[in-house]
């Protein structure tokens, strides 16, 4: 069979798979340049308001979404090697990193609430102009990242069901690349966002 | 129905799980490096380390080593393109 004749190019679907991760790539990049101007302008305020986030959850979050990370990179190559119930298990610990990752996310979240910090809360708006941009970037990136993360998992769910379903196969796995190489791209987005954020001093 | 099983190499688990390992000592490294005062170097190291870290995300998790090098140019059209806006904004913004 010559390429002409065949009707799936995985290095084409890979290709289009990173164009779309480079234009998120551009979309956090925004946000961060956002980030930086306000940095420059009030680095007090930044890194007082820094300092009220949980350091310890914010790193105990990043080693999930590392080993998240690992897990489905060890997915792919499972498949690969045509190891497919190692490949579900993988998955299936990946998902597992992602509902733990999204309830820390909750907790955190949760309790800035209870403090009165969120997006137009009278307690937020009496303080200092800085950390009002702060907390405002922080609401918006992590809440996109955590959207980005229940996008990424439900790619990689559907690429179980396949697995199942005999349709991803150590010939034809595309789809789990494509999911793992999205999962990675949020894996990436929070090893910016756990320095600049929970660090920041 | 074309097969990719031919073309592509497989990444070794032992090489991800030295990379995974890898990953965490800079997390650790991050972590420590924030709690001595270096002014504003503090930002340049974290993110220093943040830029090793993706490096090793996407060159083996994302296996851009393993692509042809025109995903590698791709990446760095990004990059550069990000870099521009960057480089512009910080010679508009400090200057008003």
């Amino acid at each position: 069979m010559t390429a002409a004749h065949l009707n799936q190019d995985a290095e084409g679907s890979r290709l289009g798979m990173w164009l779309f991760l480079f234009s998120e790539l551009m979309l956090f990049g925004g946000l961060f340049i956002v980030y930086a101007v306000y940095l420059a302008r009030y680095p007090a305020d930044f890194a007082a308001a820094g300092h009220e986030l949980n350091s310890w959850l914010g790193a105990t979050n990043t080693v999930v979404l590392l080993t998240s990370s690992l897990l489905a990179a060890m997915a792919v190559s499972a498949v690969q090697m045509d190891k497919r119930r190692l490949a579900v298990a993988l998955i299936s610990g990946t998902l597992l990193c992602a509902a733990v990752f999204l309830c820390i996310k909750y907790v955190e979240w949760g309790a800035k609430f209870a403090h009165g910090l969120y997006p137009n809360a009278s307690e937020l708006s009496e303080r200092p102009h800085g950390q009002i941009l702060f907390f405002g970037l922080y609401f918006m990136i992590t809440g996109l990242h955590a959207v980005h993360v229940l996008a990424g998992a439900t790619l990689l769910a559907i690429s179980l069901g396949l697995i199942g379903r005999g349709k991803i196969t150590c010939h034809r796995y595309v789809f789990l690349e494509n999911s793992a190489l999205y999962w990675h791209l949020v894996d990436l987005i929070w090893i910016f966002i756990f320095p600049l954020f929970y660090l920041i001093v | 129905m074309s097969e990719q099983t031919h073309a592509e190499p497989i990444t070794p688990f032992r090489v991800l799980v030295m990379v995974w390992v890898a990953l965490l000592c800079a997390t650790a490294l991050t972590v420590w490096a924030s709690t001595v005062n270096l002014g504003r170097l503090n930002v340049w190291l974290a993110l220093s380390i943040a830029v090793l870290k993706s490096s090793l995300v996407l060159a083996v998790f994302m296996r851009l080593r393993q692509e042809s090098p025109l995903f590698f140019r791709m990446f760095l059209v990004t990059v550069a393109t990000l870099a521009t806006f960057i480089g512009l904004l910080f010679f508009d913004v400090p200057f008003r």
